[in-house]
Parts: structure tokens; C-alpha cells; sequence
């Protein structure tokens, strides 16, 4: 009875607008775009596209060099490649940089594995005033954890979809 | 008893309460901007020389009203109330520094219109005789309001050209019925306006409906026009929201003309990557209790109105999917 009061009187949103106040919401946003800058989708994507691309570039002559120089097996080579990202990566973000290219990169700096460890080491840098338990290690996460839970998800059903595709084959 | 509210919601004061002295500091970004040479002190970074942002931006809270109470040539247990507001959950600044200051406190939040909110509600208590002074402040810091509000200040996210930075500093005025400082003479409270948008990244179109909605109330019940003020400066819109709330009065039939600012765009100057422009409850705390006071005491501005803007979201609303309320809160000053 009390949830048909509810529902009839204010919607399904706490505090939603009735439907003239929706209509006036839907024009003043419509009208508030017109004054919003345009995302720079073009030099975004370059701008992206060039850090990026560097980023990759980087790591493939770390990954060389490690073939090269220190002996490892080329399908051995990436792990101490993404180690050796990954702690230049947090070193940029506890210098205070990583966030500035991240600005001017865009994705470029946030999808390769650097923008991982940057989400990770902002997060820990963030929260050590409240301590390491609760702070860093409650914390480091927060960004990331969120990336490793759908990440794994997603690899799951991947990897249902391909066995039940061999199965079928 | 004479009736002190006039029209729907303007608070008409007799002109007896003054703005005594008041004080801004600001952190080392604020400190090269445009009010580099007004604010009373400037930090060398953000710490403040503590070992939290928070603690820091609680130690600017409290110089700040240290440099206010100074320059009244008062001293802390002469001041009667110290209202207060800032962003931290639980308003955890203002209460800090009552703590450290021991003025009895009244904490109050308006998010980034807290500002005008607590100069407000500090006159009609000094107007009233509950107080012969009192003391208000505001203060927000970068740092600790990207960690509340949004992500951690290291990470490398790229934010829209809509975002705004928030201002790191503090503003302190002290209220009471001496001197010969600017008189409080009226305000305007806000109504909430919602006009249903969604992005924290994008304040200034939110609060502008906000602020319209407060200068068109003051235009009606006060009978007054933008004329009528050599200064009207809203609190935090930046160069998104600035615009459309010009437009928006045009449509009403109030030509704002020149001296419509934003205090967003008084701070920074444009080398400064401040993205759209300065928030936070410092920004028109900063300008008001800086720059705009001082010009009126050199009798450069005889009439003014601040109109602080505030975006009354928390993290957990928006993530759930609510539209972002705002308020604005409008107050004027007049020099004799």
C-alpha cells in the first residue's frame, strides 16, 4: 500500500521531477550543451595514438634489450619488460608527472599497462595518511580493482564461448 | 517589529552590520594567479607545512581567521561565534579549527555557497544581538576535494575542458557593528534547482540555472536592477556556466552588461591550466574576502553582490545515478 503511495506520488527516483519539470530540464540541457567546449576527439586520438605508441615502442626495446643482454628467452622476455613499465610507471606517478601526461595523453597513458600501475599507485599514494592497513592496502585497489574483477569476468566467458565454439568444430 | 524579509526571500538588513576586516590565503597556484598580491599570506605548496592535505587545509582555515581577527585588532576571545563551512565530509575543517580556535562554533554546509551562506546567516545573528562579532570563513583545497569528490590527485585520468579546479585556500571576514568596513545589506536565499545533469565534470552548467534563479528572486524583491551594482560576481561557474547564466538573465530581461564576473575567473590567470576555471567554496571566499573587499575600501566598488554558487552532490549520489542539486546564495555589501 505505502510503496503505491510511493511510486504514485513521486516516481521511481527520490526526488524525480514530474513531467513539465523533465521537459524543462530536457530544453536547459539541450540549451547548455551549445556552451560546452567539444571534446577534441581528433587530437585526442593522435595525441593518444603517438603516447601510446611510444609507450609500446619502449617496451618493445626493453623487451629486446632483455633478449639481448640479459639472456632471456623471447617468450620469457615480456615479464621483466611489464616489471620494468610498471616501476617506471609508479615512479612517474609518486613524482607527480604521470598525471600531467595522462592530461595531454589521454588514453595513450591510461590503456597500456603503465595507466594500470598509475591507477594502483595514486590510489596507494592517496591513502597512506590513513595508514597502511586501511589506507594503502583498503585503497590501492580502487581504481584497479574494478579492472581486474570485469577483466577476469570477462576472460571467463571468453573462455566458455571458445570451448563450447571447439566443441562444436 | 519591522519586517526585515522583503518580497519571497531577501533578507533586508538595517545597514548596521559591517564587514570589519576580512582575510584570504591561498595555496602556491593561487599564489601566482591574478589575486597574488591581495591574499594576506601564500603557502609554498600544498602541505602547508603539514603532513596531510586535510590538516593543511584546516591550518589555512585557521590562519586565515588569525589574519581576519588580527586586522580587527581583535583577539579570539573578543569574537563571539565563528560560522563555518568547507567541502570535507562532516565539515571536518570548519570544526577543526573551532576546536583550535575555541570560538563557539556553528558549522555549516552549502558546499561551495557556503561562502555567502555562513556571511549571511553571521549578519542577521550580529543584526539581532545574539553577537556583537562574529567570525565567517569558507575554505576548500585542490587536493583533498579530488580525493572526496572524485579520483586520487596522482591519477593520470584526462578530464573534459569543463572541469573545473578546485581553489586551495581560505577566506575569513569578520562581522560586527564597528568600523567603517562594507555594510551587509541584503541577501538572498537560494532554492535548489535541479535541472537534471549528471557530470561532475561539468558544475558550472549545473549551477547556473542556480544562480539565475537567486539574482532574478534579489531583482524582484529587492526592486532593484544589474544597474543598480557596479559589481556582481557569482561564485564559481567558470567560463561554462558564466555564459549561460548571462544568457539565461538576458532571457529574463536582465542585461547583466559588464560587471557580471565570475569569481571562477579571478583568480587564474590564463597561462594557468585551471581547465574551466576555479570552484570550490575558496573561490569566491578568495575574491570576496581579498580582492573585492579591498576594492571597496579603495572606493573603487561602492555596490556589490556575491552570488556563491553550490553543487550539493556527494560522490555516492552521483555514482548512483542523481542529478546534481544546486543552490546559490546571494549577499550584497555597500561602502558608505
Amino acid at each position: 500500500m505505502s510503496r503505491e503511495l510511493d511510486t504514485g506520488q513521486q516516481g521511481n527516483q527520490s526526488g524525480s521531477s514530474s513531467e513539465p519539470q523533465k521537459q524543462e530540464q530536457k530544453e536547459y540541457q539541450e540549451f547548455a550543451g551549445k556552451y560546452r567546449p567539444k571534446p577534441k576527439l581528433f587530437t585526442n586520438c593522435l595525441k593518444a595514438f603517438i603516447i601510446g605508441g611510444l609507450i609500446c615502442v619502449l617496451g618493445q626495446l626493453l623487451q629486446m634489450m632483455y633478449i639481448q643482454w640479459f639472456g632471456f628467452k623471447p617468450d620469457h622476455a615480456g615479464d621483466p619488460t611489464v616489471a620494468t613499465l610498471i616501476f617506471l610507471a609508479c615512479l612517474l606517478t609518486g613524482l607527480g608527472v604521470y598525471d600531467n601526461i595522462g592530461q595531454w595523453a589521454g588514453a595513450g597513458s591510461a590503456v597500456p599497462v603503465t595507466g594500470f600501475a598509475n591507477s594502483i599507485a595514486s590510489a596507494a599514494l592517496e591513502h597512506y595518511t590513513e595508514g597502511y592497513v586501511l589506507g594503502v592496502g583498503g585503497n590501492m585497489f580502487k581504481l584497479a580493482g574494478s579492472v581486474i574483477v570485469w577483466g577476469t569476468v570477462s576472460a571467463f566467458v571468453v573462455g566458455v564461448i571458445r570451448t563450447v565454439i571447439t566443441m562444436l568444430t | 517589529m519591522a519586517n526585515k524579509r522583503i518580497g519571497q526571500r531577501t533578507f533586508s538588513f538595517n545597514g548596521e552590520v559591517r564587514v570589519i576586516a576580512s582575510a584570504a590565503v591561498g595555496g602556491p597556484k593561487e599564489g601566482e594567479g591574478l589575486l597574488q598580491k591581495e591574499l594576506d599570506h601564500i603557502y609554498p605548496d600544498n602541505y602547508a607545512g603539514q603532513d596531510s592535505w586535510e590538516k593543511a587545509e584546516q591550518k589555512m582555515m585557521e590562519d586565515a581567521v588569525d589574519h581576519a581577527v588580527k586586522k580587527a585588532s581583535l583577539s579570539n576571545d573578543q569574537v563571539d561565534l565563528f560560522l563555518a563551512g568547507d567541502l570535507l565530509n562532516q565539515n571536518i575543517s570548519a570544526s577543526f579549527t573551532a576546536r583550535t580556535h575555541q570560538i563557539p562554533l556553528m558549522g555549516m554546509f552549502g558546499a561551495c555557497s557556503a561562502s555567502m551562506l555562513t556571511l549571511t546567516t553571521g549578519a542577521v545573528l550580529v543584526e539581532a544581538g545574539f553577537c556583537n562579532t562574529a567570525v565567517v570563513a569558507a575554505s576548500s583545497h585542490n587536493c583533498t576535494a579530488e580525493r572526496q569528490y572524485r579520483y586520487p590527485t596522482e591519477y593520470g585520468g584526462q578530464k573534459p575542458d569543463t572541469a573545473q579546479w578546485t581553489v586551495t585556500g581560505s577566506g575569513a571576514a569578520i562581522l560586527g557593528k564597528k568600523g567603517s568596513g562594507p555594510r551587509v545589506r541584503f541577501a538572498t536565499i537560494g532554492k535548489v534547482v535541479d535541472m537534471g545533469l549528471k557530470n561532475p565534470f561539468d558544475m558550472g552548467s549545473a549551477m547556473a540555472p542556480a544562480a539565475v534563479d537567486t539574482i532574478e528572486a534579489h531583482f524582484k524583491d529587492t526592486g532593484r536592477e544589474p544597474k543598480d551594482y557596479d559589481l556582481i560576481v557569482t561564485g564559481d561557474l567558470a567560463s561554462v556556466g558564466h555564459p549561460i547564466a548571462s544568457q539565461l538573465l538576458a532571457e529574463r530581461g536582465y542585461d547583466m552588461g559588464k560587471n557580471f564576473r565570475d569569481c571562477g575567473l579571478m583568480i587564474y590567470t590564463e597561462d594557468q591550466q585551471s581547465f574551466a576555471g576555479g570552484s570550490g567554496c575558496a573561490s569566491s571566499a578568495l575574491v570576496t574576502y581579498s580582492h573585492l573587499i579591498d576594492e571597496m575600501k579603495r572606493g573603487n566598488l561602492s555596490r556589490l553582490m556575491i552570488v556563491a554558487t553550490g553543487a550539493l552532490m556527494n560522490p555516492v549520489s552521483y555514482q548512483q545515478g542523481e542529478s546534481i542539486p544546486c543552490v546559490a546564495h546571494a549577499v550584497t555589501l555597500e561602502m558608505d
